[in-house]
């Protein structure tokens, strides 16, 4: 049982910190990215380790409401993307 | 007991996946050197180890508690706008003239998201103009 336990903690443990780690990576990429496209990518990738990193909040803490939160950020991590690229392509949003 | 143990070493292993293959996408999307290179890397690795960790999620409901597949939902989505908006932002690069663009088109002039570059010799001086303005500022 506390085999179990310690692996569960370490196991949460290094994926928080990798995740984070990811996350900062995807900022580096979103601050000096040379185009406009690298920028809305930087994000996008962004919003998807945002949801990673809010799952794994939801096993730490044993909370299923977390399940939520995460669907909500998926769909208004896609639609934002899709608005940027838009705008890039079309010189506005809704027409 | 046995079955906890045997959950816990599941999410281990299914948290291990998703933060490397996370790492990895991010890796990909900071060393890679051209724009479309990089659009590869995040989209699939970075949904596949979202996937991975939504997974570890699941299983962790399923062996803690009642269980819910809920999860699953959030899976298929990303699954599904995952191409969805790699394209977009592949229109993006093409349309800005980031990258090696595709020949011209033998028949018509419709290419990509505008004319045919050199068709059009309008439309160039424009995206020359915008890109010459973008440049400056």
């Amino acid at each position: 049982m506390t085999f179990a336990t310690d692996l569960m903690n370490i196991a949460l443990v290094i994926a928080f910190v990798v995740v984070a780690l990811s996350q900062i990576m995807s900022m580096v990429r979103l601050v000096i990215g040379p185009n406009t496209g690298d920028r809305i990518l930087a994000l996008d990738t962004m919003v998807v380790n945002a949801i990673g990193l809010i799952v794994l909040l939801g096993i730490a803490q044993g909370s299923r409401i977390y399940f939520e939160v995460s669907l909500i950020i998926a769909m208004l991590g896609f639609v934002s993307t899709v608005a940027y690229a838009r705008f890039v392509l079309r010189g506005d949003i809704i027409e | 007991m046995t079955l906890e143990l045997i959950g816990t070493i599941a999410i281990a292993i299914c948290l291990f996946i998703g933060a490397i293959f996370t790492l990895v996408g991010a890796i990909g999307l900071l060393k890679f050197n051209d724009s479309l290179t990089r659009l590869h890397a995040p989209t699939k690795v970075g949904t596949m180890g979202v996937g991975a960790l939504l997974l570890a999620s699941m299983i962790h409901s399923y062996t803690f508690a009642d269980g819910s597949m809920h999860e699953l939902l959030i899976m298929a989505f990303l699954f599904v706008t995952a191409p969805i908006s790699a394209n977009f932002m592949a229109k993006v690069s093409l349309h800005r003239r980031n990258c090696e663009t595709p020949p011209d088109p033998p028949r018509d002039r419709t290419w990509s998201t505008l004319d045919a570059p050199g068709g059009h010799e309008d439309l160039v001086d424009l995206i020359a103009a915008e890109q010459h303005r973008d440049t400056a500022s």
